[in-house]
């Protein structure tokens, strides 16, 4: 039963063809017995898990149950649970308990589901491989040697291996759909405000947002459906309404018309990916939808510009891990910038402090304006150029990454490098778009994932558009041999 | 912009993070390179341009000027590294 999607999952609770409990069961016995090899895991609740499937088990029984009562799925560990452990995959946080839960964590509670347990990731969400996780890093289901993405490859290859049927990630400039691209499954990161920050540990706060990465468009409406709305709790949390996203899935593709920006088919594109996108263009075309060449000129500025803007908010926000109020205190400081000043260095990994180091340069006296405000006015330049394009497309197509999954160890000597991993999505970020990967085929054995982008608000159109592909593909109900 | 070794020390004092000395260097040479990859911005002309804090040009919302919070001292400072008596501890700031 763990092949079944979420969906699938869901009928059969409804039928009775199984109980909450037993899924439970199912699914935390292939955490234990696989997870100790993939370290997708950070914590795993299993007892908790059983007492929300025996919740579920009885609502259902008693006929109140929401449509994914008791279906198991896992939260990337980003997320504040009270009473579990929210280590953000820092040392700084290894023995938090945060005081209350998250909106997305209250909701899904909410909604019945059953929470196995808190995915690995890199630290504080910062990374492109899962390996700035101080809890070491994850291996991509398809390859060991490879890496499963970041910064929710936990997430990721939990669900390619099937060990959870869907996750919540966190992206704040590609973390959904890259690793969803690299371990050849379905992610999308909703508009900027769509889904509630609260309880979301903070990185780069005018970027982060939350979404569902699970195997297919159809569970990922599904679970959207669960976490997406308006929160007063978070002060930029959108008040637009919430549509149903089970409901237009199937809308066919007549007319549709698709952006393909040129500047994401040049130069850096691995040839095997390249292949796998054209495939699906061709597939698109045959579904109905007419294909536009499109340009987005400022393509190769939003990697500079987003590494001052999520730097500098980065540097702001994580200025509250002080050692005085929750998190990582050093031993026997002598005072109290000593206690500081240590409790910072020996909390925060490297990647994180090296960030933090960029973020407070870039908004020190003397180069704010040179840094931080030259980067919001190309930040401009960038979402005014996809919303001239929208007025021309309904969607935008491409790669999600340059490449399949590279090397463990590959890439983590060099920062830049790793930066420019994320060359395709980190501009719908810094535009407040919502943008997906969808597995469309394999390079070198390896899952290849295509990008597609909306307007502002438009996940309803994206889901339908990445559904429609998925039935008339099955990229997305391949499973990595190791765990088939 | 390349990083002379007394301005990652300023950086790093600004961000309260102790670096040991023979961190420096490789420190310098990593965010040198970061910013060559930042300053790539410079390619472009900005002048007019207004700057975009938020990508979908909303405006803060505001709350009603009224207590909504309860006294949760108790569940914040369990967590804390070191309390009494319902105070945060530091190391003595005045002698």
């Amino acid at each position: 039963m763990y092949k079944l999607t979420l969906a699938e999952l869901a009928a059969g609770l409804r039928a009775g063809d199984y109980s909450s409990v037993e899924l439970t069961e199912a699914f935390l016995e292939r955490i234990e017995s696989l997870d100790p090899q993939l370290h997708s895991f950070i914590s795993v609740t299993g007892e908790r898990a059983l007492a929300q499937a025996r919740a579920a088990d009885a609502r259902r029984a008693a006929g109140e149950a929401d449509p994914l009562a008791g279906v198991p799925f896992a939260h990337k560990d980003i997320f504040c649970t009270a009473g579990v452990r929210t280590s953000c995959g820092s040392k700084m946080l290894d023995r938090f308990e945060a005081p209350y839960d998250a909106t997305v964590v209250e909701r899904c509670d909410a909604a019945g589901l059953v929470m196995l347990g808190k995915t690995n990731m890199d630290e504080f969400a910062m990374g492109s491989s899962n390996e700035n996780s101080w809890y070491g890093p994850v291996q991509n289901p398809w390859n060991a040697a490879a890496v499963p993405g970041g910064s929710s490859g936990g997430s990721a290859a939990a669900v390619a291996a099937r060990l959870a049927p869907a996750a919540t990630g966190t992206d704040t400039g590609g973390s959904i759909r890259q690793p969803a691209a690299l371990c050849g499954i379905t992610g999308i990161k909703p508009t900027y405000g769509r889904v509630s920050r609260y309880g979301m540990v903070a990185f780069a706060s005018s970027l982060d947002q939350a979404g569902p990465m699970a195997a297919s468009a159809e569970d990922c409406a599904l679970l959207l459906n669960v976490i997406a709305g308006f929160d007063p709790r978070d002060s930029t949390s959108a008040e637009v309404e919430v549509p149903d996203y089970t409901a237009t899935l199937t809308t066919g593709l007549g007319g549709l018309k698709i952006g393909l920006p040129k500047e994401y088919f040049g130069e850096g594109l691995d040839a095997g990916v390249a292949r796998a996108v054209d495939a699906a263009i061709a597939e698109y075309r045959r579904l109905g939808a007419g294909v536009v060449d499109i340009s987005l000129p400022s393509t190769a500025l939003a990697i500079p510009a987003y590494y001052v803007v999520a730097p500098a908010e980065a540097s702001s926000n994580l200025s509250r891990y002080d050692g005085v109020r929750f998190g990582y205190r050093c031993e026997n400081p002598k005072d109290l910038l000593d206690l500081y000043t240590r409790s910072r260095a020996e909390g925060f990994g490297a990647e994180v402090k090296r960030r933090i180091m960029i973020g407070t340069y870039a908004l020190s006296a003397g180069y704010y304006d040179a840094y931080y405000l030259k980067a919001q006015r190309i930040r401009r330049l960038i979402r005014d150029e996809f919303l001239r394009a929208f007025e021309q497309v309904d969607v935008i197509l491409g790669p999600t990454t340059p490449s399949p999954a590279f090397g463990l160890g590959e890439k983590s000597g060099d920062p830049v490098t790793m930066y420019l991993a994320d060359i395709y999505t980190v501009a719908a970020n810094l535009a407040g778009l919502p943008a997906m990967s969808v597995p469309c085929g394999f390079a070198d054995g390896l899952p290849v994932g295509m990008q597609l982008i909306g307007p502002h608000f438009a996940e309803a159109k994206l889901l339908n558009v990445a559904h429609r592909y998925q039935l008339a593909t099955d990229w997305h109900r391949r499973m990595p041999q190791a765990f088939a | 912009m390349s990083l002379a070794p007394a301005e990652v020390a300023r950086i790093a004092h600004l961000a309260r993070l102790a670096i040991d000395d023979a961190d420096v260097p490789a420190y310098a040479r990593e965010l040198s390179a970061i910013l060559e990859l930042v300053e790539r911005m410079n390619a472009v002309d900005t002048t007019g341009v207004a700057p975009l804090a938020h990508p979908l040009d909303m405006v803060q919302r505001l709350r009603a000027d009224a207590v909504t919070e309860t006294d949760r001292r108790d569940a914040f400072q369990a967590i804390a590294p070191q309390t009494e008596a319902g105070l945060y501890l530091v190391p003595k700031v005045i002698e």
